[in-house]
């Protein structure tokens, strides 16, 4: 499946704005992600493992928080992830 | 949804209005009462910079009543790559002063209130609540999270944008029914995480794409016509030329705009964002780094003392302007350690000291026992000893 990465992140995943990975979960997802750009855990995710506050996961156009399995949902090949952290820029 | 301005007697078109916007007139979504909801109507736009620059160009050409101003800054030459509201000449005005200006130029009708200020929590709720609706195009996360609860607190729709080098959000937060700021984004980013315009850059061109965005969504609320974006996120790719939709939903357990408020007040938001204030210690020591004036480095070197000045920057930033200093941008210094003496004191140099900050820090950590960080950068240097070092 492929994950998009936002600009602000891009840096610590090789400078790419999606990233393929093979897995079975959101969890197993970005599992994947931040094995392959170690950088990205840190910013993704506080010392507890929890998905930081200001980032939010959409499995397609849904917001991952609101899914019934949340992490836990089953992805498929077809699906996308978008990371989505808060801009503030209007000046 | 019902249109805001329903319950008040509508204002009536001026001959002048009928031949002004004849071209809304004919469009079946608008119509003489379409028209006259948006001269009735009264939008404050927060900021009048990249964002506000077409959002208030395009509120005024549409005949919206009354346009609500807020800024405090002054036009420098940098704004105007984006900033399509003010000229060269306003170049050391007042932004208020120059968007007043070209705005009732387009639209003479227009009543343009200024609120000469910064938003605060002291002032934000008695400025918003005469108006209907408020567009935020500031440029920092405190104030999107001031914007956001004073509106929910008012019960004022928030045609919301934001935008970060080649990409933007847009939404509509703060209906009664739908989401707002808080339910997408329950806490700020640590500071310094998310870099400025200023920092990050940005394509001149992105706010002009989602201020006019805001802008529609501000009419269309008004007229009460077409989809808004609420409780939708609308993502702008601006390089590939993508737009995405996502679905933001209300959570119900907002502190904001939940069922349950535990906030029904305007709270410190600079506490909130982790931004602290700098204390007096600070300014001579920040995380263990002695900072250096520029003044001081100007003794220093008028004094033949032999200072090793190392300008963390890229090379392109070194081709606008330098002050001598070695350049090893900041990315590559940890491969570079061999190039910097540890026997000597290191003035780590930037161009407004945030990053020199960092990568003095870094040094520290590996083992310099001399660095400090030269506070206000090459910008400082600019505006205190050499006003020919040329600013970007």
């Amino acid at each position: 499946m492929k994950i998009f990465i936002p600009t602000p992140l891009r840096s610590f995943a090789g400078g790419q704005d999606a990233v393929d990975v093979s897995a079975a979960t959101v969890t197993e997802a970005l599992d994947r992600l931040t094995e392959s750009h170690p950088d990205l855990r840190r910013h993704l995710f506080t010392g507890e493992g929890k998905l930081r506050a200001f980032v939010n996961l959409y499995l397609n156009d849904e917001d991952v928080r609101y899914l019934p399995a949340k992490e836990g949902t089953q992805v498929s090949a077809s699906d996308t992830l978008s990371i989505i952290p808060s801009i503030a820029g209007g000046n | 949804m019902p249109a805001i301005t329903e319950i008040i007697p509508l204002p009536e078109l001026t001959t002048d209005d009928l031949s002004r916007y004849s071209r809304h007139l004919i469009l079946p979504e608008v119509g003489m009462e379409g028209q006259q909801r948006l001269k009735a109507a009264k939008v404050l736009c927060v900021g009048t910079g990249g964002l506000g620059s077409p959002l208030a160009l395009y509120l005024a050409a549409a005949g919206i009543g009354t346009l609500g101003l807020v800024d405090f800054d002054v036009v420098d030459a940098s704004n105007l790559q984006r900033q399509i509201i003010h000229s060269t000449k306003d170049i050391g005005r007042k932004k208020l002063d120059s968007a007043a200006e070209k705005l009732t130029a387009l639209n003479p009708a227009l009543n343009v209130v200024k609120h000469d200020t910064m938003l605060s929590s002291a002032n934000a709720l008695d400025i918003l609540k005469d108006y209907d609706i408020v567009a935020d195009g500031t440029d920092n996360f405190p104030t999107r999270y001031l914007v956001n609860d004073a509106c929910v607190i008012l019960g004022k729709p928030n045609a919301y944008g934001s935008i970060f080098r080649f990409e933007g959000q847009a939404s509509v937060f703060a209906t009664e029914d739908g989401p707002c700021y808080r339910c997408l984004y329950p806490e700020p980013p640590p500071p310094g995480l998310v870099p400025s315009c200023a920092e990050g850059g940005v394509l001149g061109i992105l706010p002009g794409l989602v201020g006019v965005i805001q802008a529609t969504e501000v009419i269309k609320l008004i007229l009460g016509k077409g989809s808004p974006l609420i409780g939708r996120l609308l993502l702008v790719d601006a390089l590939n030329m993508r737009f995405r939709e996502l679905k933001l939903r209300k959570n119900p357990e907002c502190p904001v705009c939940g069922t349950n408020p535990t906030i029904t007040e305007l709270i410190d938001y600079q506490q909130f964002c982790g931004i602290l204030p700098e204390s007096k210690e600070e300014k001579t020591m920040k995380n263990g780094i002695p900072q250096l004036t520029v003044k001081e480095l100007k003794r220093r070197r008028d004094a033949g003392e032999d200072v090793f000045l190392l300008d963390v920057r890229e090379p392109y930033e070194y081709q606008i302007a330098q002050i001598g200093g070695t350049l090893i941008p900041q990315n590559d210094v940890p491969n570079r350690l061999a190039e910097i003496p540890r026997d000597r004191e290191i003035v780590v140099q930037c161009r407004s000291g945030a990053r020199s900050q960092r990568i003095a820090e870094f040094l520290k950590q590996s083992g310099y026992s001399k660095v400090v960080n030269l506070a206000g950068g090459i910008l400082a240097w600019s505006d205190e000893i050499d006003p020919k070092v040329q600013k970007y």
